[in-house]
């Protein structure tokens, strides 16, 4: 914390403007990190689920219900970084 | 370069009162509830032994789907008194989503808070009252301590199965539904923005023609949110018949 605000003032930034440009800069990563891992959660899931109803066609129905949930509950990760990213970014 | 200034997030999100304490937002969510309540009560005036057309036809054609899309999936025959709940839980839904992209409205109701969060309480009480109503104090045995594990691990299950099922489950709701909604629309936001930069660039003519391409983007993700309205509608609906059906009977 000590060597950011050198920076910043190196910089010429006062400390709001300094926390401005920090937030922005950790907004898009916290997005980027919170992706990576349901992306590939999802793909697994959705991946399966296609091999399950390619492998059962009469039971699609059930697969295709179950996978909504499964990509429902992975998704909400993925979502709460992203209002982290917008809540940074206020 | 062009000059494009994202707007900050409050004015894309807020829009003028139209008379204090009742915004557009507001009257979206109102134009929602009556426009669904009307198309049932019109549908359900019509002549039911007659084969059903038009709007009637529509309407029947929703309700099979809340009956076999949904509640024949997750809570079995005996779900189905909980139609006339999660038809209109889904309708509401939708209709709040849909005005995302209808043009001139161009706000989901739904991207604001207030209304993921209400609802999402809503269908808190309704499961814990379900709970209750069906297995009296057992409720809470068998949602804080699930059967089949080994005693001593009780000390670790209890609390986490605690948080999941009455903390997270409504904040989860919550935030899915209003996450999507106001991602589609500042992607929509984005794009709309960067084509309108683009044409309207006056240094550099040779950009110009470049505006097409976040433009046919536009158009694709318009037709995208199409059905993003329609399928977080039907995963807040599917994941409280989920929640409703755990609750009325509990696993073995």
């Amino acid at each position: 914390m000590e060597a950011f605000i050198q920076v910043a003032a190196a910089a010429g930034l006062t400390g709001d403007e300094a926390k401005a440009a920090s937030a922005a800069g950790s907004a898009g990563f916290a997005y980027g990190l919170a992706a990576i891992g349901p992306g590939i959660g999802i793909g697994y899931l959705v991946g399966k689920s296609v091999e399950a109803m390619a492998r059962q066609p009469e039971a699609a129905g059930m697969v295709r219900t179950t996978m909504f949930l499964g990509i429902a509950f992975t998704e909400a990760l993925a979502l709460i970084g992203f209002v982290v990213f917008i809540l940074i970014g206020l | 370069m062009i000059a494009l200034e994202f707007p900050p997030i409050n004015e894309i999100l807020r829009w003028k009162d139209l008379f204090p304490t009742f915004n557009k937002i507001a009257l979206i969510a109102v134009a929602a509830a009556l426009i669904g309540t009307l198309i049932f009560l019109l549908a359900g005036s019509k002549d039911a032994k007659v084969a059903p057309k038009g709007i009637r036809n529509f309407a029947e054609s929703i309700v099979e789907f809340i009956e076999n899309g949904i509640i024949m999936q997750t809570m079995g025959r005996q779900g189905l008194g909980w139609t006339p709940f999660l038809l209109s839980l889904f309708s509401f839904i939708y209709l709040c989503n849909v005005p995302g992209i209808i043009p001139f409205l161009q706000m989901p109701a739904t991207a604001r808070m207030a209304l993921p969060l209400f609802l999402s309480l809503l269908v808190w009480v309704v499961f814990i009252v379900t709970g209750f109503k069906h297995q009296g104090l057992g409720y809470i045995k068998s949602s804080l301590f699930p059967p089949g594990v080994p005693k001593a691990l009780y000390i670790l299950v209890t609390p986490i199965e605690f948080i999941s099922t009455f903390l997270v489950r409504p904040f989860s709701l919550t935030v899915r539904l209003f996450a999507n909604m106001l991602a589609g629309h500042i992607l929509l936001v984005t794009f709309s923005l960067l084509s309108e930069a683009l044409f309207q660039a006056k240094g550099n003519p040779a950009l110009i023609p470049v505006g097409v391409l976040p433009l046919f983007m536009l158009i694709f993700l318009t037709g995208f949110e199409v059905l993003v309205a329609f399928l977080q509608a039907y995963i807040f609906t599917i994941l409280t018949a989920v929640y409703i059906g755990g609750a009325a009977h509990p696993e073995h």
